[in-house]
């Protein structure tokens, strides 16, 4: 019998290997069921099947600088088509050696948009930084002055194009969209009614009719001798769109206000106008902050649909460049560049607006 | 002594005394009217712009030019079609198309979709993954892209006919699209599709029997299971009893293209699978958080109570689940149909494509659009009476 007061002795068992580190890990993430082991070994001989043709199509039979003649005779990408088009693709019509003035603009958009990111900015001085960047941006694009040439907005293309059409397409909607959620809340029945059938009705068309309706109905509307310009037509048609959508989201915004707060503001004897301004609408439209950026994110990709009318889009203008007899083998390099640049700029916002839901998520 | 503002006396309490412009019932009347008034003078206004604009280009108004002979071909068509029938008729094929783009994306989609949003809230680290990275990047790629990408890649990496791709025994794949061979029609081939009708009534009828039984005797029926081998065995019964006729329509080459069988166009191919693919991202997201909404506690309970796992997921995970997943999922279809009306970019002779080849021919731009927005309008207007009655079919389900 051993003597109680020895301490037992003590074995320090290290947990199995196939527990913990990359084969624990392997197990329970990969191989935790015999259908799971199944499908993880199919998975991977697919995409073993897959990838490395690729890997070697886009990577390493491609080239990536070169004229056109010397893509005939190789197995890979011919990248070339993006380098050698690229300022046509992004600037489209802009006269040649002005260039740096739409990329300058947009650089400065992006530095805005950057500085914009940070909640703690945001405050009445962004505003004004706003107003100065578009102003100094719309000059760029325009000129006239300091010895710049004028560009007219019909030569204004490419990206520039796109960014312009969906971020007026936002900045111009918003405000509509306010007053027409808060119409579809009002107690009017006339203005209401006027409120729902035009949100519904916009929102159970198609962007592209009302594309059309831009396109060819529009100048019927206006008087004779008065002409729009196709751009603003277009804007103005993804304007009118996006502020049936903005309305929705908005007015999901002001049911989720509690009752409590309508009648706090009613009996501190604030008149419907103070109520809205002072007490509901800097509530509803916080919380409605990231729903809103994924309309923007919408808005930016429906803007390639003016292709459809024949605006100039950066979409347009890869399908001109492609249209080359030159390039036009290589519309899946260009397609896939396209993608990409699409792919980086709306993979921000929609990760950019999750991570504000997080961070708006306050109080409540 | 000045009086105290702050309390009222008894005739401002009077709703007589106050005055007319603080009379919020009056004030109201007053913005009504005048919002009316002026939606009414800008309608007038445009109204009237487009009258004088019309009679000055002589266009004449009305719908009068459907009678008319249409005199384009349209590539593809669920009816008999030439370019001597009318307006109206053209108009029609193009509605079809439209309608069959839709309602073979909309089945496609929810397959994919519901497939790649368990993938989703898979186990398995690699399915999760990859499940997630193709939602984000079908969701973040406009889905006008991905058309022009599957319609190039149908119509430029593919060869001619005299090259066609044959990967299997009566199947061609080449730029002219996917030509298949079908079995040759035959007599039996209506009485299949009656006896596969049948089987889905007595499917029906033996479900409303086996739910009196089960309330009744405790005995389940498997309704389900029955209806799917009636479904399989009758048309089988009926081909056999017709002789099993084998005989089948193989496409041949003749010339530059294929004669016989069933052709998918490229145009047809590239806005499937286009739509599909981006919706189908959406739908998964809708699929997930649907799953994910019915908490884990329900699915303990169901197995405490001794259902199996496919009771379990029938009985307690999809009926909570679907009542999340069905309304944003009706929007997404209509989304589908709504992008449908991009098959004009790729030259699929949709209701919109032919629309727009009408008024250039015609000129009548505003009964055109005036029509596009009437059928779109039209099936959202469907979608959402069907979203009202399932809405207050689960309400009622709901106590």
């Amino acid at each position: 019998m051993s003597a109680p007061n020895t301490p037992p002795s003590r074995e320090y068992l290290k947990p199995p290997v196939t527990e913990v580190g990359v084969l624990g890990w392997l197990r329970t993430n990969l191989f935790n069921t015999w259908y799971n082991s199944l499908l993880t070994v199919s998975v991977m001989l697919i995409l073993l099947q897959v990838v490395p043709p690729f890997f070697s199509w886009a990577f390493i039979d491609s080239v990536w600088n070169t004229p056109s003649e010397a893509c005939r005779d190789i197995d890979g990408a011919c990248w070339s088509v993006i380098p050698q088009n690229i300022s046509f693709i992004l600037f489209g019509f802009f006269p040649d050696g002005e260039q740096w003035r739409p990329g300058s603009a947009m650089l400065l958009l992006l530095g805005l948009v950057f500085y914009s990111k940070n909640s703690k900015h945001w405050k009445k001085s962004l505003g004004v930084y706003w107003l100065i960047g578009l102003v100094v941006m719309g000059t760029l694009m325009y000129g006239g002055v300091f010895g710049m040439q004028v560009v007219e907005t019909a030569q204004w293309s490419g990206l520039p194009l796109t960014f312009m059409l969906s971020f007026f397409g936002m900045v111009a909607a918003y405000p509509l969209g306010v007053v027409l959620a808060l119409g579809r809340q009002s107690r009017m029945p006339a203005i209401k009614t006027l409120c729902v059938v035009y949100i519904e009705m916009i929102r159970g068309v198609p962007l592209i009719s009302l594309l059309f309706m831009s396109s060819i109905m529009f100048p019927l509307f206006l008087p004779e001798g008065v002409t729009i310009d196709k751009v603003l037509r277009a804007q103005v048609a993804i304007i009118l769109f996006t502020a049936a959508y903005i309305a929705e989201v908005v007015r999901g915004g002001l049911q989720a206000m509690p009752r409590g707060q309508f009648e706090a503001a009613d009996s501190l004897g604030l008149n419907y106008n103070q109520t809205m301004r002072l007490i509901i609408l800097p509530q509803a439209l916080k919380i409605v902050i990231p729903p809103s950026l994924g309309i923007l994110l919408s808005a930016f990709k429906d803007t390639s649909l003016v292709v459809i009318i024949a605006l100039y889009d950066v979409l347009k203008t890869t399908k001109v460049t492609l249209s080359n007899p030159k390039w036009t083998a290589y519309s899946t390099e260009a397609y896939i560049f396209l993608a990409v640049l699409y792919f980086i700029c709306c993979y921000a916002m929609s990760s950019y607006s999750r991570k504000l839901e997080k961070t708006l998520h306050t109080g409540r | 002594m000045k009086k105290d503002p702050s309390i009222a006396t008894d005739t401002e309490l009077l709703p007589s005394a106050v005055p007319a412009w603080r009379d919020p019932a009056k004030r109201a009347i007053v913005f009504q009217v005048a919002a009316l008034l002026l939606v009414a003078a800008v309608s007038y206004y445009l109204y009237s712009n487009t009258q004088s604009n019309l009679e000055r280009q002589s266009i004449a108004t009305g719908f009068g030019f459907l009678d008319m002979e249409a005199g384009f071909e349209i590539g593809e068509s669920v009816v008999e079609y030439s370019a001597a029938d009318s307006y109206a008729d053209a108009l029609l094929v193009g509605a079809l198309n439209t309608i069959k783009v839709s309602f073979i994306g909309v089945i496609l989609t929810i397959i994919l979709g519901t497939v790649v949003g368990v993938a989703r809230l898979s186990s398995n680290w690699l399915i999760s993954k990859l499940a997630a990275g193709y939602i984000e990047v079908m969701q973040n790629i406009p889905v006008l892209l991905q058309l022009f990408f599957w319609y190039a890649i149908f119509y430029e990496s593919f060869p001619s006919p005299r090259q066609a791709l044959n990967p299997f025994e009566g199947v061609f794949l080449c730029n002219r699209g996917l030509i298949f061979g079908v079995p040759e029609s035959h007599a039996v081939h209506g009485t299949m599709a009656w006896a596969f009708v049948a089987a889905l009534a007595i499917g029906w009828l033996l479900n409303r029997w086996g739910r009196r039984r089960q309330a009744e005797t405790g005995q389940i029926f498997p309704a389900v299971r029955v209806t799917l081998a009636l479904g399989i065995v009758l048309p089988l019964l009926a081909w056999v009893f017709a002789g099993s006729p084998t005989a089948m329509d193989i496409p041949e080459l003749r010339g530059f293209n294929f004669t016989g069988g069933v052709t998918v166009s490229p145009e047809f191919s590239a806005l499937l699978l286009g739509l599909v693919f981006y919706t189908a991202a959406f739908v998964a997201e809708i699929v997930r958080a649907g799953i994910q909404s019915v908490s884990r506690g329900q699915v303990e309970a169901a197995m405490a109570v001794g259902l199996r796992p496919g009771q379990v997921l029938h009985l307690v995970i999809l009926p909570q689940a679907l009542r999340v997943i069905i309304p944003p999922l009706t929007s997404q279809m209509l989304n589908l149909t709504k992008n449908s009306s991009l098959a004009i970019a790729i030259g699929y002779a949709d209701f919109v494509a032919v629309t727009n080849t009408t008024i250039n021919q015609t000129g009548q731009a505003i009964e055109g659009v005036a029509l596009i927005m009437l059928i779109y309008l039209s099936f959202s207007l469907s979608t959402s009476l069907f979203m009202n009655w399932y809405n207050k079919k689960m309400a009622l389900v709901e106590r």
